[in-house]
């Protein structure tokens, strides 16, 4: 069976409710294994009461966001860092 | 253990909630909508796959079924052990927190009761946990008597992984995150400890008839 992942550009929209910079350009670091890579490169599973994304090394959660109809709940947990992109 | 309020209060809405088939003239054999469901639910034939990572693949020849109480006894069952219990078949509901619910779905497995029978503990909570990391906590109470199950047949053939084979969780009176796909064991506990869901968002207990879909609901 095909597993149900995205990849981390799912997470475009539903995290640009929230983050005035596009989160999918950071590099984030997996708090479990410590491979780095772009947040788009995340294996995001959002055929779920939320969304959860993976790291593609270790399949550890680096994120996960529950939105519900007031609030949006985000769990960076799994993530050590994110190297966001800014202007010099 | 004693009962509480609020299961017999469940119980009630429960009996209340029964499906009942109605069938519209003009619409030969067409069920209508209009069966009691929870509320902010629809009604699905499907069996629609949620998942929040990769499926577990695990050998029955490895699998166990680990219970483990507040003073760390433990209690193991392999495959063939857990199977040689006695099975029941519940038909049953279930209720999806992402809003879609299913009628009649019939299983195969053991019930916790069964399961618990011998196992010494003073514990209030459980933390179930599956294989593949998932977890959900659930009163010890929402447990017994005759309300969960560990199943491994659904509709009369081998639990497809999607849905949890070889072994999964069922605890219809609550939201399905409730019911743990790829079950492996779980935890009692004297405290109360949010799963993965819970952790995230979602209600602690989650009861479909009064709508606890997320915290503070």
């Amino acid at each position: 069976m095909t597993e149900l992942y995205e990849d981390g550009n799912a997470l475009a929209g539903p995290l640009g409710e929230i983050f005035a910079v596009d989160v999918t350009v950071a590099i984030q670091r997996c708090a479990h294994c410590g491979r780095t890579g772009p947040v788009a490169a995340l294996r995001v599973y959002r055929h779920a009461p939320g969304l959860v994304a993976r790291c593609p090394g270790c399949d550890g959660v680096v994120l996960r966001l529950v939105r519900t109809p007031d609030a949006a709940f985000l769990d960076l947990t799994g993530a050590l860092n994110l190297r966001i992109p800014l202007e010099a | 253990m004693t009962p509480q309020g609020a299961s017999i209060g469940l119980n009630g809405l429960r009996q209340r909630g029964l499906a009942v088939a109605i069938f519209t003239p003009g619409f030969h054999g067409r069920r209508s909508t209009d069966v009691q469901l929870p509320p902010g639910q629809y009604l699905t034939e499907d069996f629609p796959v949620l998942s929040a990572g990769p499926t577990p693949r695990i050998p029955l020849d490895r699998w166990e079924f680990v219970i483990t109480t507040e003073t760390e006894q433990q209690y193991r069952w392999s495959w063939d052990e857990l199977w040689a219990l006695p099975q029941d078949t519940p038909t049953v509901d279930i209720h999806c927190v992402t809003r879609w619910s299913k009628l009649a779905t019939s299983w195969q497995g053991v019930s916790l009761d069964t399961v618990l029978a011998d196992v010494e503990t003073a514990a209030d909570f459980a933390l179930v946990h599956s294989y593949g990391g998932y977890t959900t906590n659930v009163p010890l109470e929402d447990l017994l008597d005759g309300k969960a199950w560990i199943v491994h047949q659904f509709e009369g053939e081998d639990l497809p992984s999607e849905h949890g084979g070889p072994a999964r969780m069922i605890v219809p009176h609550l939201y399905f995150w409730k019911s743990a796909k790829w079950v492996r064991g779980m935890q009692l506990l004297l405290q109360d400890e949010p799963g993965f869901w819970e952790t995230a968002g979602y209600h602690d207990y989650g009861d479909p008839w009064r709508e606890q879909r997320y915290q503070g609901d």
